[in-house]
Protein backbone atom coordinates (compact mmCIF):
# COMPACT_ATOMS: atom_id res chain seq x y z
CA UNK A 1 0.00 0.00 0.00
CA UNK A 2 1.20 3.51 -0.77
CA UNK A 3 2.38 5.73 2.04
CA UNK A 4 0.04 8.57 3.02
CA UNK A 5 1.29 12.17 2.84
CA UNK A 6 3.22 13.18 5.94
CA UNK A 7 0.57 15.77 6.84
CA UNK A 8 -2.08 13.05 7.02
CA UNK A 9 0.19 10.80 9.06
CA UNK A 10 0.91 13.54 11.58
CA UNK A 11 -2.77 14.50 11.79
CA UNK A 12 -3.72 10.89 12.44
CA UNK A 13 -1.13 10.68 15.20
CA UNK A 14 -2.43 13.94 16.67
CA UNK A 15 -6.00 12.64 16.51
CA UNK A 16 -4.89 9.50 18.32
CA UNK A 17 -3.84 11.59 21.30
CA UNK A 18 -6.96 13.81 21.52
CA UNK A 19 -10.04 13.27 23.66
CA UNK A 20 -12.27 14.93 21.07
CA UNK A 21 -13.65 13.15 17.99
CA UNK A 22 -11.62 13.58 14.80
CA UNK A 23 -12.49 12.23 11.34
CA UNK A 24 -9.85 12.29 8.61
CA UNK A 25 -10.19 12.09 4.82
CA UNK A 26 -7.60 12.14 2.04
CA UNK A 27 -7.48 14.43 -1.01
CA UNK A 28 -10.02 12.26 -2.82
CA UNK A 29 -12.43 12.53 0.10
CA UNK A 30 -11.90 8.93 1.16
CA UNK A 31 -12.27 8.30 4.88
CA UNK A 32 -8.84 7.14 6.07
CA UNK A 33 -9.16 7.32 9.86
CA UNK A 34 -11.28 8.32 12.83
CA UNK A 35 -10.16 8.19 16.43
CA UNK A 36 -11.62 6.45 19.48
CA UNK A 37 -13.74 9.42 20.66
CA UNK A 38 -15.25 9.52 17.14
CA UNK A 39 -15.96 5.80 17.36
CA UNK A 40 -18.17 6.45 20.38
CA UNK A 41 -20.20 9.07 18.47
CA UNK A 42 -20.40 7.11 15.24
CA UNK A 43 -21.17 3.85 17.00
CA UNK A 44 -18.59 1.88 15.06
CA UNK A 45 -14.92 1.08 15.55
CA UNK A 46 -12.59 2.20 12.78
CA UNK A 47 -11.22 -1.34 12.58
CA UNK A 48 -14.74 -2.41 11.58
CA UNK A 49 -15.42 0.31 9.02
CA UNK A 50 -11.95 0.62 7.52
CA UNK A 51 -11.36 3.10 4.73
CA UNK A 52 -14.49 4.25 2.93
CA UNK A 53 -15.02 6.30 -0.24
CA UNK A 54 -16.83 9.64 0.14
CA UNK A 55 -19.94 8.29 -1.56
CA UNK A 56 -20.22 5.70 1.21
CA UNK A 57 -19.29 7.55 4.40
CA UNK A 58 -21.34 10.61 3.45
CA UNK A 59 -24.49 8.50 3.71
CA UNK A 60 -23.35 5.81 6.18
CA UNK A 61 -24.41 7.82 9.21
CA UNK A 62 -27.50 9.39 7.57
CA UNK A 63 -26.77 13.08 8.17
CA UNK A 64 -29.95 15.14 8.30
CA UNK A 65 -30.63 18.81 8.87
CA UNK A 66 -32.88 20.42 11.49
CA UNK A 67 -35.98 19.58 9.43
CA UNK A 68 -34.98 15.95 9.08
CA UNK A 69 -34.03 16.31 5.41
CA UNK A 70 -30.94 14.38 4.22
CA UNK A 71 -27.86 16.55 3.68
CA UNK A 72 -26.29 16.00 0.25
CA UNK A 73 -22.73 14.65 0.48
CA UNK A 74 -21.24 17.76 -1.17
CA UNK A 75 -22.81 20.00 1.49
CA UNK A 76 -21.09 18.28 4.40
CA UNK A 77 -18.30 20.34 6.03
CA UNK A 78 -15.58 17.81 5.16
CA UNK A 79 -16.58 17.74 1.50
CA UNK A 80 -16.56 21.54 1.39
CA UNK A 81 -13.16 21.72 3.08
CA UNK A 82 -11.59 19.42 0.48
CA UNK A 83 -13.37 20.80 -2.58
CA UNK A 84 -13.20 24.49 -1.73
CA UNK A 85 -9.96 24.60 0.32
CA UNK A 86 -11.61 26.42 3.19
CA UNK A 87 -12.81 25.68 6.70
CA UNK A 88 -16.45 24.75 6.98
CA UNK A 89 -18.79 24.36 9.93
CA UNK A 90 -22.15 22.72 10.34
CA UNK A 91 -24.62 21.36 12.86
CA UNK A 92 -26.69 18.33 11.95
CA UNK A 93 -28.00 15.00 13.17
CA UNK A 94 -26.45 11.64 12.44
CA UNK A 95 -27.63 8.15 13.22
CA UNK A 96 -24.84 6.07 14.68
CA UNK A 97 -24.29 2.51 13.61
CA UNK A 98 -25.45 1.61 17.10
CA UNK A 99 -28.88 3.05 16.18
CA UNK A 100 -28.57 6.17 18.32
CA UNK A 101 -29.33 9.61 16.81
CA UNK A 102 -26.94 12.35 17.86
CA UNK A 103 -26.89 16.03 17.02
CA UNK A 104 -23.32 17.06 16.29
CA UNK A 105 -21.39 20.21 15.51
CA UNK A 106 -18.59 19.78 13.00
CA UNK A 107 -15.69 22.00 12.02
CA UNK A 108 -13.66 20.76 9.07
CA UNK A 109 -10.33 22.21 7.97
CA UNK A 110 -8.45 21.44 4.76
CA UNK A 111 -4.90 20.13 5.11
CA UNK A 112 -2.84 22.13 2.63
CA UNK A 113 0.82 21.14 2.41
CA UNK A 114 3.77 23.47 1.82
CA UNK A 115 3.51 23.01 -1.95
CA UNK A 116 -0.06 24.40 -1.80
CA UNK A 117 -1.65 21.03 -2.51
CA UNK A 118 -4.69 19.80 -0.58
CA UNK A 119 -3.77 16.41 0.85
CA UNK A 120 -6.97 15.90 2.81
CA UNK A 121 -9.11 17.38 5.54
CA UNK A 122 -9.79 16.83 9.21
CA UNK A 123 -13.17 17.24 10.89
CA UNK A 124 -13.29 17.97 14.59
CA UNK A 125 -16.74 17.39 16.02
CA UNK A 126 -18.64 17.09 19.24
CA UNK A 127 -22.20 16.42 20.36
CA UNK A 128 -24.29 19.58 20.30
CA UNK A 129 -25.67 20.55 23.68
CA UNK A 130 -28.49 22.77 22.41
CA UNK B 1 26.72 4.39 -7.31
CA UNK B 2 29.28 5.09 -4.60
CA UNK B 3 28.38 6.63 -1.28
CA UNK B 4 30.91 8.11 1.10
CA UNK B 5 30.23 9.46 4.58
CA UNK B 6 31.95 12.76 5.47
CA UNK B 7 29.98 13.68 8.58
CA UNK B 8 27.79 11.42 10.69
CA UNK B 9 27.39 13.36 13.93
CA UNK B 10 24.11 14.96 14.91
CA UNK B 11 23.22 18.40 16.21
CA UNK B 12 26.68 19.89 16.71
CA UNK B 13 30.22 19.00 15.72
CA UNK B 14 31.94 17.03 18.44
CA UNK B 15 35.62 16.45 17.68
CA UNK B 16 37.81 14.69 20.20
CA UNK B 17 39.50 11.47 21.14
CA UNK B 18 36.20 9.90 22.23
CA UNK B 19 34.60 10.43 18.82
CA UNK B 20 37.57 9.78 16.54
CA UNK B 21 36.35 6.45 15.12
CA UNK B 22 32.89 7.55 13.98
CA UNK B 23 33.90 11.16 13.57
CA UNK B 24 32.79 14.48 14.95
CA UNK B 25 31.67 16.28 11.79
CA UNK B 26 27.98 16.92 11.21
CA UNK B 27 25.87 15.54 8.37
CA UNK B 28 27.44 15.27 4.95
CA UNK B 29 27.32 12.38 2.46
CA UNK B 30 28.84 12.19 -1.02
CA UNK B 31 27.04 10.25 -3.73
CA UNK B 32 28.70 9.66 -7.09
CA UNK B 33 27.32 8.10 -10.22
CA UNK B 34 29.15 7.20 -13.37
CA UNK B 35 29.79 10.70 -14.69
CA UNK B 36 31.71 13.68 -13.40
CA UNK B 37 28.74 15.12 -11.52
CA UNK B 38 28.75 14.87 -7.75
CA UNK B 39 25.80 14.88 -5.40
CA UNK B 40 26.31 15.94 -1.79
CA UNK B 41 23.64 15.32 0.81
CA UNK B 42 23.65 18.11 3.37
CA UNK B 43 26.30 20.67 4.15
CA UNK B 44 27.24 19.99 7.75
CA UNK B 45 30.82 20.49 8.82
CA UNK B 46 31.80 17.32 6.95
CA UNK B 47 31.49 19.23 3.67
CA UNK B 48 34.64 21.23 4.42
CA UNK B 49 37.10 18.32 4.05
CA UNK B 50 35.04 17.03 1.11
CA UNK B 51 35.48 20.37 -0.67
CA UNK B 52 39.19 20.36 0.06
CA UNK B 53 39.62 17.02 -1.71
CA UNK B 54 37.18 17.44 -4.59
CA UNK B 55 38.54 15.46 -7.55
CA UNK B 56 39.73 17.84 -10.29
CA UNK B 57 37.49 16.29 -12.94
CA UNK B 58 34.35 17.23 -10.99
CA UNK B 59 33.12 20.54 -12.37
CA UNK B 60 29.47 20.35 -11.32
CA UNK B 61 28.29 19.76 -7.77
CA UNK B 62 24.72 19.40 -6.60
CA UNK B 63 24.24 19.97 -2.87
CA UNK B 64 20.90 18.65 -1.66
CA UNK B 65 19.84 20.09 1.69
CA UNK B 66 17.39 17.98 3.68
CA UNK B 67 16.49 21.01 5.79
CA UNK B 68 18.07 24.17 7.07
CA UNK B 69 18.89 23.39 10.68
CA UNK B 70 22.34 24.70 11.47
CA UNK B 71 24.10 21.34 11.71
CA UNK B 72 23.10 20.70 8.07
CA UNK B 73 24.28 24.00 6.59
CA UNK B 74 27.09 25.10 8.85
CA UNK B 75 29.83 23.83 6.55
CA UNK B 76 28.40 25.49 3.45
CA UNK B 77 30.42 28.69 3.71
CA UNK B 78 33.59 26.65 4.11
CA UNK B 79 33.04 24.51 1.01
CA UNK B 80 35.91 25.74 -1.16
CA UNK B 81 34.38 24.92 -4.56
CA UNK B 82 31.67 27.52 -3.87
CA UNK B 83 34.33 30.16 -4.42
CA UNK B 84 35.91 28.46 -7.45
CA UNK B 85 34.73 30.00 -10.73
CA UNK B 86 35.59 26.73 -12.48
CA UNK B 87 33.04 24.78 -10.46
CA UNK B 88 29.30 25.15 -10.92
CA UNK B 89 27.36 24.53 -7.72
CA UNK B 90 23.65 23.85 -7.51
CA UNK B 91 22.01 24.16 -4.12
CA UNK B 92 18.72 22.35 -3.70
CA UNK B 93 16.53 22.63 -0.63
CA UNK B 94 12.96 22.71 0.55
CA UNK B 95 10.83 25.82 0.24
CA UNK B 96 7.82 26.59 2.39
CA UNK B 97 4.97 28.15 0.43
CA UNK B 98 6.21 31.50 -0.82
CA UNK B 99 9.36 31.38 1.33
CA UNK B 100 11.83 30.02 -1.23
CA UNK B 101 15.23 28.47 -0.54
CA UNK B 102 17.13 31.69 -1.26
CA UNK B 103 15.11 33.71 1.24
CA UNK B 104 15.52 31.04 3.89
CA UNK B 105 19.21 30.33 3.32
CA UNK B 106 20.30 33.95 3.09
CA UNK B 107 19.46 34.36 6.76
CA UNK B 108 22.62 32.38 7.47
CA UNK B 109 24.76 33.20 4.44
CA UNK B 110 24.91 36.94 5.02
CA UNK B 111 26.39 39.29 7.63
CA UNK B 112 26.45 39.32 10.57
CA UNK B 113 26.29 35.51 10.76
CA UNK B 114 28.65 35.04 7.79
CA UNK B 115 30.89 37.58 6.05
CA UNK B 116 30.05 36.59 2.46
CA UNK B 117 26.72 37.24 0.76
CA UNK B 118 25.11 34.34 -1.04
CA UNK B 119 24.73 36.55 -4.12
CA UNK B 120 28.51 37.04 -4.31
CA UNK B 121 29.29 33.39 -4.92
CA UNK B 122 30.50 33.11 -8.53
CA UNK B 123 28.65 30.11 -9.93
CA UNK B 124 26.08 29.08 -7.38
CA UNK B 125 22.50 28.44 -8.44
CA UNK B 126 19.63 27.81 -6.05
CA UNK B 127 16.67 25.56 -6.66
CA UNK B 128 13.59 24.77 -4.62
CA UNK B 129 13.26 21.00 -4.42
CA UNK B 130 10.56 19.81 -6.81
CA UNK B 131 7.80 17.47 -5.72
CA UNK B 132 8.58 15.16 -8.64
CA UNK B 133 11.73 13.06 -9.08
CA UNK B 134 14.53 14.72 -11.02
CA UNK B 135 17.74 13.68 -12.71
CA UNK B 136 21.26 14.66 -11.69
CA UNK B 137 23.64 13.07 -14.18
CA UNK B 138 22.75 9.41 -14.14
CA UNK B 139 21.30 9.61 -10.61
CA UNK B 140 17.54 9.77 -10.11
CA UNK B 141 16.69 11.88 -7.06
CA UNK B 142 13.41 11.92 -5.17
CA UNK B 143 12.74 14.18 -2.19
CA UNK B 144 9.76 13.77 0.09
CA UNK B 145 8.71 15.38 3.34
CA UNK B 146 9.38 13.42 6.51
CA UNK B 147 8.64 13.84 10.19
CA UNK B 148 11.10 16.34 11.68
CA UNK B 149 10.48 19.87 13.00
CA UNK B 150 10.45 22.50 10.28
CA UNK B 151 10.27 21.58 6.65
CA UNK B 152 12.47 18.52 6.21
CA UNK B 153 12.80 16.01 3.41
CA UNK B 154 14.34 12.59 2.99
CA UNK B 155 16.13 11.67 -0.21
CA UNK B 156 16.04 8.56 -2.35
CA UNK B 157 18.70 8.17 -5.05
CA UNK B 158 18.55 5.49 -7.71
CA UNK B 159 20.88 4.38 -10.46
CA UNK B 160 20.90 1.24 -12.60
CA UNK B 161 18.57 -0.67 -10.30
CA UNK B 162 20.49 0.26 -7.13
CA UNK B 163 19.05 2.58 -4.54
CA UNK B 164 19.89 4.41 -1.35
CA UNK B 165 17.84 6.50 1.03
CA UNK B 166 19.02 9.27 3.31
CA UNK B 167 16.87 10.14 6.31
CA UNK B 168 19.36 11.91 8.53
CA UNK B 169 16.82 13.61 10.80
CA UNK B 170 13.69 11.57 11.18
CA UNK B 171 11.26 10.74 13.95
CA UNK B 172 8.76 8.34 12.38
CA UNK B 173 7.72 7.06 15.82
CA UNK B 174 6.34 10.46 16.87
CA UNK B 175 2.79 10.07 18.11
CA UNK B 176 2.42 6.55 16.75
CA UNK B 177 0.46 4.39 19.20
CA UNK B 178 2.80 1.55 18.32
CA UNK B 179 5.79 1.64 16.02
CA UNK B 180 5.83 0.93 13.21
CA UNK B 181 2.14 1.33 12.53
CA UNK B 182 2.37 -0.05 8.99
CA UNK B 183 3.62 0.98 5.60
CA UNK B 184 0.83 3.44 4.83
CA UNK B 185 1.10 5.32 8.10
CA UNK B 186 4.86 5.53 8.53
CA UNK B 187 6.75 8.67 7.61
CA UNK B 188 9.56 7.98 5.15
CA UNK B 189 8.29 4.63 3.94
CA UNK B 190 7.90 5.67 0.31
CA UNK B 191 11.40 7.11 0.21
CA UNK B 192 13.09 4.13 1.79
CA UNK B 193 11.20 1.04 0.67
CA UNK B 194 13.37 -1.78 -0.64
CA UNK B 195 16.58 0.27 -0.73
CA UNK B 196 19.99 -1.33 -0.89
CA UNK B 197 21.38 1.16 1.60
CA UNK B 198 19.46 3.10 4.24
CA UNK B 199 21.19 5.92 6.09
CA UNK B 200 18.94 6.72 9.03
CA UNK B 201 18.80 8.84 12.14
CA UNK B 202 19.64 6.81 15.25
CA UNK B 203 20.50 9.50 17.74
CA UNK B 204 19.22 8.07 20.99
CA UNK B 205 18.84 4.99 23.09
CA UNK B 206 15.21 4.16 23.88
CA UNK B 207 15.69 5.57 27.39
CA UNK B 208 17.06 8.82 25.99
CA UNK B 209 14.29 9.03 23.41
CA UNK B 210 11.69 9.06 26.17
CA UNK B 211 13.10 12.43 27.23
CA UNK B 212 13.31 13.82 23.68
CA UNK B 213 9.96 12.96 22.11
CA UNK B 214 9.14 15.54 19.45
CA UNK B 215 12.73 16.67 18.97
CA UNK B 216 12.72 15.08 15.53
CA UNK B 217 15.06 12.13 16.03
CA UNK B 218 14.94 8.38 16.41
CA UNK B 219 16.05 5.84 18.93
CA UNK B 220 18.31 3.11 17.58
CA UNK B 221 15.48 0.62 18.06
CA UNK B 222 13.20 2.80 15.93
CA UNK B 223 15.82 2.98 13.18
CA UNK B 224 16.11 -0.79 13.15
CA UNK B 225 12.33 -1.27 13.17
CA UNK B 226 11.98 1.25 10.35
CA UNK B 227 14.68 -0.48 8.30
CA UNK B 228 12.88 -3.78 8.80
CA UNK B 229 9.56 -2.28 7.72
CA UNK B 230 11.01 -0.85 4.50
CA UNK B 231 12.97 -4.04 3.81
CA UNK B 232 16.32 -2.26 3.57
CA UNK B 233 19.27 -4.47 2.67
CA UNK B 234 21.69 -2.53 4.86
CA UNK B 235 21.24 0.06 7.58
CA UNK B 236 23.80 2.69 8.39
CA UNK B 237 22.99 4.47 11.63
CA UNK B 238 23.55 8.20 11.46
CA UNK B 239 23.27 11.49 13.33
CA UNK B 240 24.99 10.07 16.41
CA UNK B 241 24.28 12.06 19.52
CA UNK B 242 27.12 14.52 20.20
CA UNK B 243 27.31 13.36 23.80
CA UNK B 244 27.88 9.74 22.78
CA UNK B 245 31.45 8.50 22.63
CA UNK B 246 32.44 5.87 20.07
CA UNK B 247 32.20 3.28 22.80
CA UNK B 248 28.69 4.49 23.66
CA UNK B 249 27.67 4.13 20.00
CA UNK B 250 29.04 0.57 19.95
CA UNK B 251 27.36 -0.39 23.21
CA UNK B 252 23.95 1.10 22.36
CA UNK B 253 23.97 -0.31 18.84
CA UNK B 254 24.82 -3.80 20.09
CA UNK B 255 22.00 -3.60 22.61
CA UNK B 256 19.46 -2.51 19.99
CA UNK B 257 20.56 -5.26 17.61
CA UNK B 258 20.21 -7.84 20.38
CA UNK B 259 16.61 -6.78 20.93
CA UNK B 260 15.51 -6.23 17.32
CA UNK B 261 17.45 -9.10 15.71
CA UNK B 262 17.45 -7.45 12.27
CA UNK B 263 17.64 -9.66 9.19
CA UNK B 264 20.03 -7.19 7.53
CA UNK B 265 23.47 -5.73 8.17
CA UNK B 266 23.65 -2.80 10.59
CA UNK B 267 26.66 -0.50 10.57
CA UNK B 268 27.31 2.56 12.68
CA UNK B 269 27.99 5.42 10.28
CA UNK B 270 31.66 6.37 10.35
CA UNK B 271 33.38 9.26 8.62
CA UNK B 272 35.29 7.92 5.65
CA UNK B 273 33.19 4.79 5.16
CA UNK B 274 32.52 4.07 1.50
CA UNK B 275 29.68 1.98 0.11
CA UNK B 276 29.68 0.71 -3.42
CA UNK B 277 26.09 -0.28 -4.07
CA UNK B 278 27.15 -2.79 -6.67
CA UNK B 279 28.98 -4.64 -3.86
CA UNK B 280 27.77 -6.16 -0.64
CA UNK B 281 30.07 -4.74 2.04
CA UNK B 282 31.59 -1.32 2.62
CA UNK B 283 35.25 -0.75 1.96
CA UNK B 284 37.46 0.35 4.84
CA UNK B 285 37.25 3.98 5.94
CA UNK B 286 39.84 6.19 4.25
CA UNK B 287 41.25 8.45 6.91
Amino acid sequence: MAQKPIELILTRHLAGTLAMPVFLVDAGGTLVFYNEPAERVLGMRFEESGEMPASEWATQWLPTDGDGAPIPPDKLPLSIAVAERRPAHGTFTIRGTDGQSRRIEVTAIPLIEAGDRVVGAAAFFWEATA
Amino acid sequence: MKVRLWGTRGSVASPGADTARYGGNTSCVEVCGAGDVMVILDAGTGIRPLGASLPPHVRTVHILLSHLHMDHIQGLGFFKPLFDPEVETHLWGPAIGHDDLRRRLVRYLSPPLFPVHLRDLPRCKLHDLPTESFQVGDLRVTAERVCHPGHTVGFRIEQNGNSMAYLSDHEPALGAPKFPLGEEWTSGYAIAKDVDLLIHDAQYSLEEYAHHVGWGHSALDHALAFAKLVRARRLVTFHHDPSHSDDDVDRLTAAAIAVCKPPFAVLSGAEGAVFDLARVAPTSPRR
